[in-house]
């Protein structure tokens, strides 16, 4: 605060409890409305479809695709209730960033760690996560949180192995955070 | 009585983009666009993931179950994710590592790339490598991801409770981790710097 800014400062964070149940209410009004729950990884799993419906189609359309279902029947992989709502995630992320004045272009990392590093560290983040939540059949939201709202076993597991893994690992990459 | 549609009707279309919006909206509001704030839950300097995620995961069950009461909503008609053991298991440990490792998950790296992260849009980039190695190898453990299925398992039956005592429990559980959490944070918060 010692220079002169033109801009304000970023509003303040929402109460998590708020959100938390403005959130629950989100994912009951998806139950009663569209039968299902959130979702995220669902619409990039298709995005996927959809590139190698392009490059590999003999590939994607094989037994030996994961997501040869997406086009049973000449289906397009992208016409999907998820692939609309990440979308809305987008869309929606964007006008609470611009409300409280968070648009801003930037890496964000721990001052001890270059920026390279947290790079390199959000890429094979990103790629495991990736493969957990194919294996997982959901990530946090599709598979953890719908499967908690709805008391299902598969959303209890899931849940307590991400934050488990998460917590035995947090040791080995203190460094990447504090 | 609900469900009104079914998840392919393209009114369900139109409503995801909507709750979508609204999802967003909430998960960049609460702080889920900052990787650094969603790791604190890791490292006892914050706690907001869990705060948010238990609340409205106890929110959306009660919410069910009294639709349920009130004749509002068919759960039998919903849509309840299969568990298959050993691939969840799998599944959520290689998830939690990727959680810690690159601080974002897929719905809250989507809110933070709408933002400007750079650090999100390349945690997206990196997942969408991870699921295309996924699939190109995936004739390797189909036998593992399709094994040992108990069908949609639901947690009370595997418990061998009530569904309404289940439900009771899990929100004293979320409670007194809310409470035991605001503690930790406490304590953690006066030995870490704030960021």
């Amino acid at each position: 605060m010692e220079d002169i800014k033109i801009q304000k400062p970023p509003k303040k964070y929402m109460n998590p409890y708020l959100a938390g149940v403005l959130l629950g209410i989100v994912i009951l009004l998806s139950f009663y409305f569209t039968r299902e729950g959130l979702g995220a990884s669902g619409a990039f799993k298709r995005v996927v479809a959809k590139v190698e419906q392009t490059i590999v189609p003999s590939h994607l359309e094989s037994e030996n695709s994961a997501f040869h279902h997406y086009v049973t029947d000449g289906k397009d992989p992208l016409k999907n209730r998820l692939v609309y709502m990440i979308v809305g995630v987008f869309i929606g992320g964007f006008i609470s960033g611009a409300i409280n004045r968070r648009l801003k272009l930037k890496l964000e990392h721990s001052p001890k760690i270059t920026s390279k590093k947290r790079a390199i560290a959000a890429l094979i983040g990103g790629a495991l996560f990736g493969l957990g939540s194919a294996f997982g059949r959901g990530c946090t939201s599709g598979a953890g949180l719908d499967g908690m709202a709805v008391l299902a076993t598969s959303g209890f597991v899931v849940v307590a192995m991400i934050f488990g893994a998460g917590y035995v690992f947090a040791w080995f990459f203190r460094k990447l955070w504090i | 009585m609900g469900p009104l549609f079914n998840a392919n009707d393209e009114w369900s279309f139109v409503i995801a983009l909507v709750i979508g919006i609204a999802f967003g909206f909430i998960l960049e509001s609460a702080g889920f666009s900052s990787s650094r704030k969603l790791a604190g839950v890791f490292y006892g300097y914050d706690f907001v993931v869990l705060q948010v995620f238990f609340t409205a995961a106890i929110t959306a069950a009660i919410g069910l179950l009294f639709f349920e009461y009130f004749g509002w909503i068919d759960l039998s008609a919903i849509w309840i994710n299969k568990f298959y053991v050993g691939s969840a298991i799998l599944g959520g440990g290689l998830m939690g590592l990727g959680f810690i490792i690159g601080g974002f998950c897929p719905g809250t790296s989507a809110c933070a790339s709408a933002i400007g992260k750079i650090d999100a849009m390349l945690f997206l980039g990196g997942f969408i490598i991870g699921v295309i190695i996924f699939d190109l190898f995936y004739p390797l453990y189909k036998p593992f991801y399709k094994a040992s299925s108990m069908g949609a398992s639901m947690i009370y039956d595997v418990l061998g409770m009530n569904k309404y005592v289940f439900l009771l429990l899990f929100v004293i559980v979320a409670i007194l981790s809310f409470v035991g959490t605001a503690y930790i944070q406490q304590r953690v918060s006066k030995k870490t710097k704030k960021y």
